[in-house]
């Protein structure tokens, strides 16, 4: 099809000309899913954590209601967020509607059983093997989950890039809580968005382009930090 | 040491993700709009003479007009810009708008398919052309949102007593979407569909679609604005608000307005001094 | 088939020695309904290394759980030194050494006191005693079979034990670990540690043991010292262990 060969033509141009405006855009959506994704970590790693090693009545709902809220829909969460955060709203009076912080929150929410579920599969299963052990060595209680975070950082690095790449890659929820405002909210996905309602097709598909592009480069760095890391403390 | 070097960073990193930027934040005003306003590209071209001219930034946030109205509602805006005079008007009467202008005009325009399969190319009587697309069944997507265009193609098959909500699914498909979205809709499934001429002119994905039906007086399209009322909404910045409400309707506003163009075509036509309802 | 529980002789008990004085009534361990230990009643003599022996099934591994607090028998008890004191430090090393994903060097500092950390002389000089010294900075899970063992031991050590189990810690290891193994756990008695060695290799029997517990179908069949034990003194089904028969 020709848009595709326009749309690499002119995602190469884009990318070659470091065109100001994408510039923004694309440190504005990597500044938001990052830190939407830290957050989620420091949510999600200890109660995944909490989730392998406990046992309770009601572990086996929670489970479900977890796995379940991995597949919130980016709208819903979306409309979630404006509700509270509207000037009319309990959380209106933060001001925080259209701001980057508002669309961090959003995905925080988004991404935060993501992780909590895949890290509780993967604590659990390291669990399996280091239980024993860590009861001969009388550690108990949240020394137990920090120990299997730790353990388990590189399995669990894949865990956090899994909530970025769904971070980065929605638009439901960013654009009714960003507002897709330009230089101040637009990201990847609300501008690939508004260029196809625009009918620019080509310009849409070359920011999915670069969009791609950054996932992979994001997904790059970290496994290459992985492998030197392992050489190092880890088999 | 190496953790306390690493925690500053972290902290730093997150500082800075939160951090909220946007420079004279405190002097920006939110604007409440449609998309065609927005997608045309007309606020790429006044808002920076404005902001020039008074050091008051304007972020727009673009949905439909009827979310529009919900979300200044809402308190969620200074300045609402949209085009569906009643609604606008109920939205002053309830004491959400200090008051309404009427700001500028365009037209709406029936697009279709070079093949016409249902004839209609080149008439200026919109009634009579919806009725051939109805009769002919034609496939006509319609944007069954709660947009200024939808309520104004509703409109317009009630003036030519048709009831396409019968044909709901067959020939009359409601795409729910946006604009932009519903005419690529549209030029995928070969329909007709009411589109404003701003974002018609500007729309980058026409394939072998053609104006089929325009000049009619029931296609006048009139947008308005309206300052969000500051006593129901404490938090509205109506100082700002008013300045750039005043702006639009001023001689320099309503010249930015005219000499905005997109491929030598002027896409909004300045009428602010038609007087306030 | 249970001769005789032969006491050992008693000596008089240093003060010190009284807090590791393990003492079992009774133990029964049902699974699934199923009695895997049935009625296991020992003294253990604080100052003597105990090796527990037994053909596979017998639930070596499983009483030495439930001395080390692993795992909670179906019934009976098993108490320390008698007094309020409550279970002396305590560690184990597995059959299966299960070592962090952490640098040799950090799988020791993970059970050292705060203050101790940090890859300081106390670390250093567990490495050293277990020939690991050089090795401190690589990915304990990249050491050999053996290597691992070691290391796992040299952790069990840094937490201070006043009792170590060792459920067959050189089953499949190569020698030289072996021989560094049994020469530890012997200093690590004659220290003040009370050490408990599930094996069911004789020859190390033989070379480690103080007294022998034989344990046959979750029954203790004799509790003798060494000498005894091996010099003729146990019972038919031991006597038929140590001949090399196969006894099930």
């Amino acid at each position: 099809m020709q848009d595709f060969a326009e749309a690499f033509t002119v995602a190469f141009g884009l990318v070659g000309a470091l065109d100001a405006d994408l510039v923004e855009i694309v440190v504005l959506s990597l500044r938001v899913s990052l830190a939407a994704m830290v957050v989620s970590c420091v949510i999600g790693l200890p109660l995944g954590g909490w989730l392998a090693i406990s046992r309770f009545r009601g572990r086996g709902v929670m489970l479900v209601v977890v796995n379940a809220l991995m597949g919130l829909p980016p709208v819903v969460v979306g409309l979630m967020v404006y509700l509270n955060f509207s000037r009319a709203g309990p959380f209106g009076w933060l001001g925080l509607l259209y701001t980057p912080t508002a669309m961090i929150v959003a995905q925080t929410i988004l991404i935060t059983p993501i992780i909590a579920a895949l890290s509780r599969q993967v604590l659990e299963d390291l669990n399996t093997e280091y239980a024993e052990q860590l009861r001969s060595l009388n550690v108990t209680g949240f020394r137990v989950v920090r120990t299997l975070v730790w353990d388990a950082r590189f399995p669990l690095l894949t865990v956090a890039l899994a909530g970025f790449g769904r971070a980065v890659a929605e638009v439901g929820a960013v654009i009714i809580v960003g507002g897709n405002i330009d230089h101040l909210t637009r990201v990847m996905t609300t501008a690939i968005a508004l260029e196809t309602s625009k009918g620019d097709l080509p310009m849409a598909l070359a920011l999915g382009i670069v969009l791609l592009l950054i996932a992979l480069g994001v997904n790059a760095l970290v496994m290459s930090l992985r492998a030197t890391a392992a050489r190092y403390a880890y088999a | 040491m190496k953790k306390v070097i690493s925690a500053m960073l972290a902290s730093l990193g997150l500082a800075w993700a939160f951090h909220s930027q946007a420079p004279a934040a405190d002097r920006a005003i939110l604007v409440q709009s449609t998309t065609s306003t927005a997608n045309s590209g007309l606020y790429d071209h006044i808002l920076p003479i404005f902001t020039e001219a008074t050091g008051i930034a304007v972020n727009v946030v673009a949905v439909g007009t009827g979310q529009a109205i919900k979300n200044a509602q809402n308190c969620d805006a200074d300045v609402l810009l949209v085009h569906a005079k009643p609604a606008e008007e109920k939205f002053v009467a309830d004491g959400y708008g200090v008051k309404r202008f009427d700001l500028m005009y365009n037209d709406f325009i029936v697009v279709g398919p070079k093949d016409d399969p249902a004839d209609i190319s080149g008439m200026s009587d919109v009634g009579s052309a919806l009725k051939k697309i109805a009769e002919s069944g034609s496939v006509f997507a319609s944007r069954g949102d709660d947009s200024g265009t939808y309520k104004a193609e509703l409109g317009l098959w009630k003036s030519a007593a048709v009831n396409p909500a019968a044909a709901s699914g067959a020939w009359y498909r409601e795409t729910g979407s946006g604009m932009g979205a519903t005419l690529n809709a549209a030029v995928g499934m070969g329909a007709y569909t009411l589109a404003d001429r701003a974002t018609w002119i500007s729309f980058g994905n026409k394939g072998d679609f053609e104006i089929m039906v325009e000049g009619d007086n029931q296609l006048f399209n009139q947008y308005g604005v309206i300052l969000v009322n500051g006593d129901v909404c404490p938090n509205v910045k109506s100082a700002e608000g008013k300045k750039f409400v005043d702006w639009l309707r001023s001689k320099d506003g309503q010249t930015a307005i005219a000499e905005f163009t997109v491929g030598g075509q002027q896409l909004f036509f300045p009428n602010a001094g038609d007087g306030a309802t | 088939m249970l001769r005789a529980v032969i006491d050992p002789p008693a000596p008089a008990a240093p003060e010190g020695a009284a807090s590791t004085r393990l003492r079992t009534r009774n133990i029964v361990l049902k699974i699934d309904g199923k009695s895997v230990l049935d009625g296991v009643t020992l003294d253990f003599d604080p100052d003597r290394l105990t090796v527990i022996m037994g053909p596979n099934g017998a639930g070596k591994s499983l009483l030495l759980r439930i001395l080390h607090g692993l795992l909670k028998p179906t019934g009976g008890e098993v108490s320390w030194g008698g007094g309020p004191a409550g279970p002396p430090r305590q560690a184990m090393v597995f059959q299966k050494p299960v070592l962090l994903r952490r640098s040799v060097a950090a799988n020791i500092d993970y059970v050292l006191p705060k203050s101790e950390c940090r890859d300081g002389e106390e670390c250093a000089g567990l490495l050293a005693r277990v020939g690991l010294a050089h090795k401190a900075r690589q990915a304990a899970r990249l050491l050999s079979g053996g290597e691992q063992q070691r290391l796992a031991l040299a952790r069990a050590l840094a937490t201070k034990p006043e009792a170590l189990f060792l459920d067959e810690p050189t089953a499949s290891l190569d020698p030289p670990s072996v021989l560094m193994i049994e020469q530890l756990v012997k200093e690590i008695q004659s220290t003040g540690t009370k050490v408990l060695f599930v094996t069911h290799d004789v020859a190390q029997a033989r070379r480690l043991a103080d007294d022998v517990v034989f344990l046959h179908r979750g029954c203790v069949t004799d509790h003798a010292p060494a000498a005894d034990f091996f010099g003729g003194a146990c019972s038919p089904v031991a006597a038929d262990f140590l001949a090399g028969k196969i006894v099930i």
